[in-house]
């Protein structure tokens, strides 16, 4: 059974938008989702019924926003096959991959080394780069060999050198590549490193398990996948909870305080300092009730789908250059014959449809690719094979413009 | 409301200026040069400069950039030459949209103004043999 996308799109008022004149076409799902109703209302009656502080009250109201809190929590942990307590809430992927690296860094030793690949977005490569320059750390990557997938050689050979952990994309969000998680965190546990895996492009569109991967840590924002800005997860492995550091420190996180010293809450709170994105996690619980109601299967057909319709429709343009696999996940990069990528998204716009131009946050991989920036276009349950079609007409209007 | 913006953007003008720019191709033994780069969008430019004196004597650009700051490039550097050093850092924001003709909007305003950057700060600094290697920010 197909997705019934024009009810879907009933759900999203911001798609009723025209841009130019021209009804919106939203296409650059890899950068931020748009908002169900379904969402924006939970959030408004949670502000409207029941906002207090959380783990702090007596009161009821307190209480109230706790149990919502907690509640969400755990249908966020039930969507990865987490267990609640390993779903630390933070503010988007980065920051949770920056408490990744800050947790794990500081308790290394000088020279040990850090293995990251060459497809990973700045979030999974600065927050390394900066813990690297501090504890005199070792950088390394993994290639990209055939096809625009990773060399499994490659990251044989970075594992060997027995790394502190193997920080990973699970979807490149230039490249659409799907790596094979499971594998790549089965051989970083053989060769004794941490795994990360940055799943801020998969967890949105696919069914991700978090015990099937095998994964110590799976970082992804809210506001990707139907929920709001400001609110992300982190997935850290009970295991690894008691034995490393806190990451910030500050109310809810300590059990108890004194001048000299504090002791640290429980986990997932010893990893969550100060008044949490309460409304956050309730929306992004939203977003998930609303993503199960459409099934996670559905969502990535259909948007593999517009992905191969979408290529097709650009390589008759010709002078075409589509970066990616054949298999890909729901998103293309490309650039058309000499018009440059900011060009073309300007004549995209001039049509209502929005795709983005730039290095999306990965400019050592656009350039690998010879390119300063690239067109990206990427989809989601709501988007159509009309949308495809426009865009593909854009670009030929770009082409014969500025080609 | 079929005026689409693009078409509004892309003029003629400004095709003409990106399709054959001017003052294009790199200048060996100029008296100053400089680079610069839109990390949020990919453009990059590199100006060369030779003066004489208070006096722009010539001026030319490469570039791997879209058609804005392409078109800004030629029209500034065909603007400057012959211009006094002065008058050329004296020019802002105004004297670009002016050259171009069009307000590109709030999103391509950095296109339009790269060229007058990396061309102050041309003037600003005495040339390096071989070139400096500032271009791209994280």
């Amino acid at each position: 059974m197909a997705l019934d996308v024009e009810a879907i799109r009933e759900d999203f008022p911001i798609l009723r938008r025209k841009v130019n004149g021209k009804r919106i076409a939203y296409l650059d799902n890899a950068a931020t989702s748009q908002k169900p109703l379904a969402v924006l209302e939970a959030m408004e009656r949670y502000y409207r019924t029941c906002n207090a502080n959380v783990h702090r009250g007596t009161h009821r109201l307190s209480e109230e926003a706790t149990d919502a809190y907690e509640k969400a929590r755990a249908n966020i942990a039930g969507f990865i096959n987490a267990q609640p307590e390993e779903i630390i809430f933070t503010k988007n992927a980065t920051e949770a991959l920056n408490l990744v690296a800050s947790v794990v860094c500081r308790q290394a030793k000088e020279g040990q080394r850090i293995l990251l690949t060459q497809m990973e977005h700045h979030s999974n490569i600065v927050p390394w780069q900066i813990w690297a320059a501090e504890r005199g750390l070792e950088l390394g990557y993994a290639e990209i060999g055939e096809g625009f997938s990773l060399s499994g050689q490659s990251v044989l050979e970075g594992l060997s050198g027995s790394p502190l952990i193997f920080s990973f994309t699970h979807i490149s969000n230039v490249l659409g590549t799907i790596n094979d998680a499971a594998w790549l965190c089965r051989k970083a546990r053989q060769a004794g490193a941490y795994s990360c895996v940055d799943a801020a492009q998969s967890v949105p569109h696919m069914q991700v398990d978090v015990r099937e991967m095998g994964c110590d840590f799976l970082a992804f924002s809210g506001h990707k996948m139907l929920g709001p800005m400001g609110i992300g997860v982190l997935y850290m492995r009970r295991r690894l909870q008691e034995c490393l550091p806190p990451f910030l420190g500050g109310g809810d996180m300590i059990s108890s305080v004194g001048f000299e010293r504090s002791y640290w809450n429980a986990p997932p709170r010893k990893y969550e300092a100060g008044t949490p994105n309460v409304a956050g996690a309730i929306g992004l619980s939203a977003a998930i009730d609303y993503l199960r109601r459409v099934g996670m299967g559905k969502i990535a057909r259909h948007e593999k789908e517009l992905a191969r319709l979408c290529v097709e429709r650009l390589e008759a343009i010709g002078k075409a250059r589509i970066y990616g696999p054949k298999k890909r996940a729901g998103l293309v990069s490309f650039n058309i014959g000499s018009v440059h990528a900011h060009d073309a998204a300007a004549f995209a716009d001039g049509e209502g449809v929005q795709i983005r131009a730039g290095h999306h946050c990965a400019m050592p991989l656009v350039r690998m690719l010879g390119e300063a920036a690239t067109c990206r276009a990427s989809f989601y349950l709501y988007n159509t094979e009309e949308e495809v079609e426009r865009l593909s007409h854009a670009m030929r209007k770009a082409q014969r413009a500025l080609g | 409301m079929d005026m689409m913006d693009a078409e509004r953007i892309y003029r003629e003008n400004i095709l003409d200026h990106y399709k054959r720019p001017r003052r294009y191709g790199r200048m060996e033994g100029a008296d100053a040069e400089s680079e610069g780069a839109n990390p949020v969008c990919g453009d990059e430019i590199r100006v060369w400069l030779k003066l004489k004196g208070e006096r722009i004597e010539d001026a030319r650009f490469e570039a791997a950039a879209c058609a804005i700051c392409t078109a800004s490039a030629s029209m500034l550097l065909e603007q400057v030459v012959g211009k006094k050093t002065r008058q050329a850092l004296g020019m802002g924001r105004q004297e670009v949209l002016a050259l171009l003709g069009i307000n590109p909007g709030p999103a391509r305003l950095k296109c339009a103004l790269l060229p007058l950057e990396v061309l102050k700060a041309a003037l600003k600094k005495p040339a390096s043999k071989g070139g400096g290697k500032d271009a791209g920010k994280g």
